[in-house]
């Protein structure tokens, strides 16, 4: 464990991976409000042909044996979009409803990031190790650049999702009302694109993309569980999404070789296992 | 006041995608200002596919002038209270929340909203006698009590022209009453009002006007003239409940 070994690095680690729990923690509760969880489903699985393609173009260019972050950040982001303006065109042009949109765009994706992976592992020079920690997660292998990146982009999250709450919550609560209500739903829904794209791609490393859904979508519905006040549910959020985080990589990274992402959600769903039994708002359950 | 015509629609006819034939076709008129206008019709006549063509919230062929001009430029000066079922009632705000939603493009959105915005608001869900209720989530308000907070919001938003698909569905009298009477005080107010309702009879005691509609305007006018047996047999085939 001798990437724990100085203190410094270990404060770096933890205030980043504060921040990215809490910026999942701030965009998680707007998906689950808009009841587009599963979109960001498709754009997490999306993400996987962009790391494949940050990987060659870092690789062609001779940086860091191709696992140079910014661009691995950068790629999968432009494939996550085009993962979900994919969904949104099929619902738009077909009549085909939402679910299978998404079924089919995330498992295409998926796919062709696979293949693209087989094809790094064939090269001589390629050594995907480091993009399996994509896939589960893992915090060990950032750099202080990367970590410096992580908690920049996460408090630019941060920081856009408060500033634009109002407009955000009016859109995922009443959107046909959103224009008469004196917002641009266009540029609305952008920001929030913007937003889901960004803590998705932040939280691969450390999450992995197979299971960041769920740092997205258990600590608001576990905050909703305690709450009928926006602003508390997603205060809650943000510290459950925090607490979830940090746990993660404190177990996976101090005490036993475990998968960092896998920690993370397990915390989370302790959280909302906890709240299912615990919760006074009961009702919600029993509702549904 | 505007001292335009609040709306005017011209031939607007609506279709949804995939279908052969229009919902609704070549429908015209024009509102007034003070005026309370009643949209009635049998079940799939499009009474509100007309309201949702008109807001261009659906494709639609055809002219809407709002206040002489387009929609984009009047937008925060129209209020528009959906279908009760087309609202998340489990979403996490109160009724003051959504009260404070129609007082967004006065405060602005990046603003912080002041114990001011809170005070304002809450005079306007006294005004539909919610104050008691104010920081309730509106899941847990009763039927008429969460329309009430819609119309609270219209209220807050000070618009000048209201839409309300079916206000009264499943309503107790006594909201209703409520409802009727605030109509009243913002048509004193020049304000205009179109409201897609059921019921014939408190159609003619309430509404200036009644468009009658059946996948075409079948009539336009008085309550008396357009709700009379011939037209009422024409659109319900003789059921007039």
């Amino acid at each position: 464990m001798h990437f724990f070994s100085d203190h410094y690095n270990i404060i770096l680690v933890i205030i980043t991976t504060i921040m990215l729990g809490l910026s999942c923690g701030m965009v998680g509760p707007f998906l689950v409000l808009r009841k587009e969880a599963l979109i960001s489903d498709a754009m997490t699985h999306s993400t996987l042909p962009g790391l494949g393609v940050g990987f060659l173009l870092a690789l062609s260019m001779g940086l860091n044996g191709g696992r140079f972050l910014p661009f691995l950040l950068l790629c999968s982001g432009i494939t996550a979009l085009l993962g979900a303006l994919s969904v949104r065109w099929i619902i738009n042009r077909t009549r085909l409803s939402q679910d299978v949109a998404i079924a089919s765009v995330m498992s295409s994706f998926y796919g062709l990031g696979l293949v693209i992976l087989s094809i790094i592992q064939s090269l001589e020079t390629g050594n995907r190790a480091g993009l399996n920690s994509f896939l589960l997660g893992q915090v060990s292998g950032l750099t202080q650049q990367d970590l410096f990146m992580l908690t920049g982009i996460a408090t630019l999250v941060l920081l856009l999702g408060i500033y634009n709450f109002k407009a955000l919550r009016l859109l995922c609560f009443d959107p046909i009302n959103a224009e008469f209500l004196g917002i641009s739903k266009t540029k609305t829904e952008n920001i929030l694109l913007f937003l889901m794209i960004s803590v998705i791609c932040a939280g691969l490393k450390t999450v992995g993309l197979i299971l960041i859904l769920a740092l997205l979508i258990i600590p608001p519905i576990t905050a909703r569980l305690w709450t009928d006040r926006s602003e508390v549910m997603f205060a809650l959020s943000c510290a459950i999404a925090a607490l979830a985080c940090v746990n993660g990589v404190v177990v996976s990274g101090f005490f036993y070789d475990l998968p960092t992402g896998a920690i993370i959600v397990l915390s989370c769903a302790g959280f909302l296992f906890a709240s299912l039994i615990l919760s006074p708002i009961r009702r919600i359950i029993n509702a549904q | 006041m505007n001292i335009f015509m609040p709306l005017i629609v011209k031939d607007l006819s609506c279709r949804y995608a995939g279908q052969h034939d229009d919902v609704l076709s070549n429908v015209s008129f024009v509102a007034n200002s003070g005026e309370i206008i009643g949209v009635l019709g049998p079940n799939g006549a499009g009474k509100s596919t007309l309201i949702k063509g008109v807001l261009d919230l659906i494709p639609h062929e055809g002219e809407v002038k709002f206040f002489g001009g387009a929609l984009k430029d009047h937008k925060t000066k129209i209020a528009y209270i959906p279908q009760r079922s087309s609202i998340d009632w489990q979403f996490p705000v109160s009724a003051l929340d959504v009260c404070l939603m129609g007082m967004y493009p006065r405060i602005g959105l990046l603003k912080r909203i002041t114990k001011a915005n809170r005070e304002e608001a809450m005079s306007y869900l006294e005004q539909v006698k919610l104050a008691d209720y104010a920081r309730k989530q509106i899941g847990s308000l009763s039927g008429g009590q969460q329309q009430r907070v819609f119309m609270a919001r219209a209220l807050a938003q000070d618009a000048d022209l209201l839409f309300l698909d079916e206000p009264m569905a499943g309503i107790d009298q006594t909201t209703q009453d409520l409802l009727f009477t605030l109509f009243k005080d913002l048509k004193a107010k020049g304000k205009t009002i179109l409201i897609v309702h059921h019921h014939l009879q408190s159609a003619k005691e309430h509404f200036d006007r009644i468009l009658l509609i059946n996948k075409i305007l079948i009539s336009d006018g008085p309550p008396n003239e357009t709700l009379s047996q011939e037209n009422l047999a024409a659109v319900y085939g003789g059921i007039t409940a």
